[in-house]
């Protein structure tokens, strides 16, 4: 079963290799390679859930030699999403670029930006993720240029840049590691790191340098231009994976090997960050004119929401009220991951049929494409936090942490921010009603509308009743760990 | 010892000189080259790390991942270039520009 890991990496780079060697027959040759890579990623889950956490090392050469691939529930969760999300973007995508002719160009950058997705949660030691961060650098920078516009080129080479300057400052701070601990691999490295100097430096540079990725407030400049130039595919891949990425490894080094250096005051500069762009981004997003723009912002903002949940995680002990914690955040990420890849779809299906994403112009088109418009409303629903969305629960966990750890101020942030939320999905929503009669039409593209409707619906509905396995699937007792509210849902 | 804790130092330095220059030029080139020297910053720290004494070899490991951070150096380098010179040509997407 360990040898699902390296397959859910060997099996897209091979795709993409065929894609780029078999132009003539790029869309069926990527379109299978999609289906098998998601069954891969689906059937790493899968085994996590049967067995519990895998380990691989690959070729044999156990660390601290060789490169080791590791799953555990939350990697598990997450693999899940991405794997689920990127099968949806690819179907979208075969229809989205028929027209064009830039299915020869998109299946292989969009194949390694997946094969790195899936190594970057999986990687076991500190270069192996700065590898897995490169390859989805140059990919996804390449992605987002497909379009060919000069804004499109100027946002993404600014993001290849960016992207760059945090690979570049992550590196350093895997130098120091090396220097100071004599290993890059993260349980041995948890072993031997002890707080001082040396380790907090690295831990700086190597956070700073994920947070320039994840788009951290005042560092996510560079993502609205870059996630709204890009064609909608490729902006559903940045937003909804690509960022969830860099958060997830801040995380995964947070808890885990770097455990030891972070201290509650630099997770609370994290958490200030956090709540610094929960309110800018969202107010952008209000003030964004065009769709694919505010949709951009609005990412802003929730990768702020999972930042906020990094003071209250340091402030709680290790067990179960910390994995209680984390579930809240890991549901949180999810619903964020299915519900923005789902706006950026139906957004996009409606700049096809409008000719432009003016969020005031856009009207007729929404009002004859109800498929697409339902999709950006249930988005909507996901991204307030409405019962019974994913997010709902993730923020329900929030406040009442929040209290619990008598750190009341971040409710404060998070009840703004989701009257910002409802203000712009409902002034984007406002612009489908009028009395004037349109014809009747049903789904009219069945290959891009329904990928949209089925990644937003999943965010709604769906993670509902995901509650209880993600629970078991992160070690805990899901009946005695959601109590109350949780517990009318079982 | 010193020569070891002198090349680190340097190392660093060339990081920071790369990122001051990242930071004020506006030119893509220029910037560019302030990544490399960034890079090349972070590779001098690496090669000082694999030292351990007249008495023993370096320590490889330092030395595989200098060889890798290399090949994504150059790769971005190239993308980039690649990108930069897409913005010299005008396009037919985008009558705006050049009209």
């Amino acid at each position: 079963m360990d040898e699902l890991l390296i397959l859910a990496v060997a099996l897209p780079i091979l795709g993409a290799t065929l894609t780029t060697a078999l132009p003539r027959w790029a869309l069926a040759v990527g379109l299978l390679a999609a289906l098998v890579t998601s069954a891969t990623g689906l059937a790493v889950t899968a085994a996590v859930w049967w067995q519990g956490p895998l380990h691989l090392a690959v070729g044999g050469w156990e660390a601290p030699l060789g490169v080791a691939l590791r799953a555990d529930g939350l990697t598990a969760a997450l693999l899940a999403m991405i794997n689920l999300v990127a099968l949806g973007i690819s179907i979208y995508a075969s229809g989205y670029f028929r027209a064009s002719g830039k299915l020869v160009h998109f299946w292989p950058l969009w194949l390694l930006l997946w094969a790195s997705l899936n190594g970057a949660f999986m990687s076991a030691d500190l270069f192996n993720i700065y590898v897995t961060l490169e390859v989805m650098g140059l990919s996804a920078a390449s992605l987002g240029a497909l379009g060919g516009s000069r804004a499109a080129v100027v946002a993404n080479l600014r993001y290849l840049l960016v992207g760059l300057l945090g690979s570049m400052t992550y590196l350093l701070g895997v130098a120091l590691v090396y220097t100071a601990y004599g290993t890059l691999e993260l349980h041995l490295l948890a072993e031997r790191i002890t707080a001082g100097p040396q380790g907090a430096a690295a831990l700086v540079l190597v956070t700073a340098g994920l947070a320039l990725k994840a788009a951290l407030f005042p560092l996510h400049f560079w993502l609205p231009p870059a996630h709204s130039a890009a064609p909608a595919p490729v902006s559903a891949a940045l937003s909804a994976l690509v960022v969830k990425a860099a958060f997830y490894l801040i995380l995964r080094l947070w808890l885990g090997p770097f455990a030891a250096v972070t201290t509650t005051s630099a997770a609370v500069v994290l958490g200030l960050l956090g709540a610094g762009g929960v309110v800018w981004g969202s107010w952008r997003a209000l003030r964004a004119e065009r769709l694919k723009l505010l949709a951009a912002y609005s990412t802003v903002a929730q990768v702020g929401y999972l930042f906020l949940f990094l003071p209250m995680l340091a402030v709680t002990p290790a067990g179960p009220g910390r994995a209680s914690l984390t579930a809240g955040l890991a549901l949180m990420a999810l619903s964020h991951g299915f519900a923005k890849a789902g706006l950026f779809l139906a957004a996009g299906q409606l700049q096809q049929y409008a000719g432009h994403d003016r969020i005031n112009d856009l009207g007729p088109a929404a009002r004859e494409h109800p498929a697409s418009t339902f999709a950006v409303a249930l988005a909507g629903v996901a991204l307030v936090g409405l019962p019974p969305s994913g997010t709902f629960f993730g923020k329900w966990l929030l406040i009442s942490n929040a209290f619990a750890t008598g750190q009341w101020w971040w409710v404060v942030v998070v009840l703004l921010g989701t009257l910002l939320a409802a203000s712009y999905t409902f002034r984007v929503l406002s612009r489908a009603f009028s009395t004037e009669r349109v014809p009747r039409q049903a789904p009219t593209d069945l290959r891009t509308e329904l990928p949209a409707l089925v990644l937003t619906a999943t965010a709604v509905v769906l993670l509902l009743f995901l509650a209880r396995p993600l629970w078991t699937l992160l070690g805990l007792d899901a009946d005695a760990a959601l109590p109350g509210l949780a517990g009318g849902w079982r | 010892m010193l020569p070891q804790a002198l090349y680190g130092a340097a190392g660093i330095l060339l990081f920071v000189i790369g990122l001051w220059s990242l930071l004020v030029h506006a030119s893509i080139l220029r910037k560019l080259i302030a990544i490399n020297i960034m890079g090349s910053g972070v590779f001098h720290v690496f090669i000082a790390v694999a030292y351990r004494g007249p008495a023993l070899a370096p320590d490889p490991v330092p030395h595989a991942l200098v060889l890798t951070g290399i090949v994504a150096a150059v790769s971005a380098t190239a993308l980039a270039l690649a990108l930069a010179a897409r913005l010299e040509q005008p396009t037919e997407r985008d009558p705006a520009d050049h009209g």
